[in-house]
């Protein structure tokens, strides 16, 4: 049935390309899909006959396609594991912007501060009141009220919940060993809902409620954020430079994947993550492949100027200059492909 | 074209039970009776979830039900005949409304109005029972349960409308002759002879309510939790499919999620063959309904 549908689809497009300008295929996460829309259309407009067709699907739909090579590239937020590089062997892991995500609540306070341990202790049920002497520490001079804390967390699988998870196991060892990271995990308390809209639906209509969205969208509807205390014993304020910030600080391997959650650095925020384009190292396709280096090479230069504006927060130099490592020695049927026109 | 659907239906199945495999690698009872839910560790247990869709479903019919033979009762009986046609209508835009719509309903205006109004004040008056303690949070089986059962409401009562048109007039002229009053008609000559019917009814709402995703998820705190409250947050068993099913990148949990299909086909296909039966029983004739 697969191979039908996959024969039948390659039919499909062999005729598109015979016919059509060169088409790219590309599917995974939601969460960097409108800069993503931005960038193929920016690409489009200088670059005619190439045109992309992502479908944001989620990080997981995206790392099984790349997996069995249906498109050209995955999207992804959460890093692949082991198991998954495994089944795909040759996949990078491109970084191509960063995000971060945020605490928000529901409540007067103003300039919320949390620390490792209290935000650990909310979503573990053991701070159930807003005016915890644990929370009043922190917040000296803001009126906390005596209500009960709702947590609020994301119902569906998602990387957001994964970098936020991944936050927690890091600071926290009760959370690590009761709860782990994962795009979706066992909540200790608390509600589930679908999506960033409903994950800030639930705490704006539920006093005292507390939960977790991506900056972008923070930013985007205006949400009140909690400052959180960073590995270096600052208070910071959700930010994209802050996010970028927290990527600066952090030693970057080859390949890439890293976790820059509870960074190093006086004022990076500690809720940050890479999000990731996959591709293989080897291109099998010579059209397709030299288009989509290229794409990828523009990408980590002159696109990086639409992500701020995006709520996106864009690479830092000294990662880009690996990236451009990373994309000089990728191949195509085994031969290098010349940049130099893109330079 | 029998044939066909069956063979759709078989296809579904067998695809459900492969993929389902990494998922009962402790046995399928195991995996039907553990309450854990744990992605992370890899340990999936479909209990809460048959809980929560078995909870909501009820509540959505015990609500649903009284009022549905109360609308028919008043389409084919008692109500002015300018108004049935009105009525009539309104009842079938209800059927209209996609459940996203119904959800969203759900989560602006019914929610708050249970967390402020409605739970307190069923925790006042029934608080000793166990359905009705801890805190109101709004959000939970009550809500799904109540959503639910709006959206069930046009499919029940316009089959109990059709089973009440199914009264023979005889019955109905033969109790007014006696010097019954129309109620008295309805309760001692309609409704006995529509029982099995109005049954068959509820048992069709029912196997809506089991597969709703939509609202359901919207309203229920999704939660894979086992509690006696309906105030307390759950979860049911589509809403953690669509969920989780994009991001179920191990096989395990994929097979889990499959599992859980396997079990909502299951309990849907139970009832509707139920449903089929009972509808069957008071098409056949007089002489069961007017006897019972």
């Amino acid at each position: 049935m697969k191979k039908t549908i996959a024969a039948l689809a390659l039919a499909l497009g062999g005729v598109a390309l015979a016919q059509s300008p060169l088409l790219i295929t590309g599917a995974g996460a939601t969460f960097p899909f409108p800069l993503y829309s931005k960038w193929f259309s920016d690409y489009n407009k200088k670059l005619p006959d190439l045109r992309f067709n992502y479908q944001s699907i989620g990080s997981g739909g995206g790392i099984k396609q790349i997996t069995e090579k249906t498109v050209d590239f995955g999207a992804t937020d959460a890093l692949m594991t082991e198991e998954e590089m495994a089944k795909a062997p040759g996949i990078v892991h491109i970084p191509t912007v960063l995000g971060a995500v945020v605490v928000t609540y529901n409540g007067a306070m103003q300039d919320l501060k949390l620390t490792p341990e209290t935000v650990s202790g909310i979503f573990l049920g053991a701070i159930t009141k807003w005016n915890d002497p644990k929370l009043a520490r922190d917040n000296p001079g803001v009126k906390l009220p005596d209500t009960a804390i709702t947590v609020a967390h994301r119902s569906d699988g998602s990387g957001t919940t994964s970098i936020f998870t991944d936050y927690l196991a890091k600071v926290s060892p009760e959370w690590k060993s009761k709860v782990g990271a994962g795009k979706s995990v066992k909540w200790p308390v608390g509600l589930g809902a679908k999506g960033n809209e409903g994950v800030t639906g639930l705490v704006k209509g539920t006093p005292g409620a507390v939960g977790y969205v991506e900056l972008a969208y923070a930013n985007q509807n205006k949400l009140p954020m909690a400052q959180l205390k960073n590995r270096d014993g600052n208070f910071v304020k959700p930010s994209i430079t802050a996010t970028s910030e927290a990527a600066a600080g952090v030693a970057m391997p080859d390949d890439f994947r890293v976790s820059i959650t509870d960074a190093a650095g006086k004022t990076s925020y500690p809720i940050a993550a890479f999000t990731y384009l996959l591709v293989y190292k080897d291109q099998a396709d010579k059209a397709k492949g030299e288009a989509l280096v290229r794409f990828l090479w523009w990408a980590i230069h002159e696109g990086q100027a639409s992500a701020a504006p995006l709520d996106y927060a864009p690479l830092p130099k000294a990662v880009v200059a690996k990236v451009e490592k990373k994309l000089e020695g990728m191949t195509v049927q085994g031969k290098p492909i010349p940049l130099a026109s893109s330079r | 074209m029998g044939g066909a659907v069956l063979l759709v239906v078989g296809v579904i199945v067998l695809e459900l039970v492969q993929v389902s495999r990494p998922a009962m690698a402790a046995g399928a009872m195991r995996f039907l009776l553990q309450q854990d839910w744990d992605p992370v560790a890899g340990s999936f247990g479909a209990l809460p979830f048959i809980y929560g869709t078995v909870v909501t479903s009820a509540v959505a019919v015990a609500v649903a039900v009284p009022v549905s033979v109360g609308l028919a009762l008043f389409l084919s009986e008692m109500g002015p005949p300018p108004l049935r046609p009105i009525v009539s209508f309104a009842i079938e835009t209800l059927a209209a409304i996609p459940s996203v719509v119904y959800g969203l309903w759900g989560l602006f205006v019914m929610v708050p109005l249970l967390r402020n109004t409605v739970e307190p004040f069923l925790q006042r008056t029934l608080g000793f029972l166990p359905l009705f303690q801890g805190p109101t949070i709004g959000l939970g089986f009550l809500a799904g349960g109540l959503i639910l059962s709006v959206m069930i409401l046009p499919t029940v009562s316009s089959v109990t409308n059709e089973v009440l048109k199914t009264v023979p007039p005889a019955l109905r002229e033969g109790a007014l002759a006696l010097g019954a009053t129309r109620w008295e008609a309805i309760r001692i000559a309609v409704l006995p002879y529509a029982r099995p019917g109005i049954f068959g009814a509820a048992v069709l709402g029912l196997g809506r309510a089991l597969g709703e995703t939509m609202a359901v998820t919207m309203v229920i705190g999704n939660s894979p939790e086992i509690h006696a409250s309906l105030f307390a947050a759950g979860y049911s068993l589509p809403a953690v499919i669509a969920n989780e099913f994009a991001e179920a990148t191990d096989s395990v949990h994929a097979g889990a999620l499959a599992g859980l299909a396997l079990v909502l086909f299951g309990l849907s296909l139970i009832l509707n063959s139920l449903a089929r039966v009972l509808v069957q029983l008071v098409a056949r004739g007089p002489a069961r309904g007017a006897a019972s």
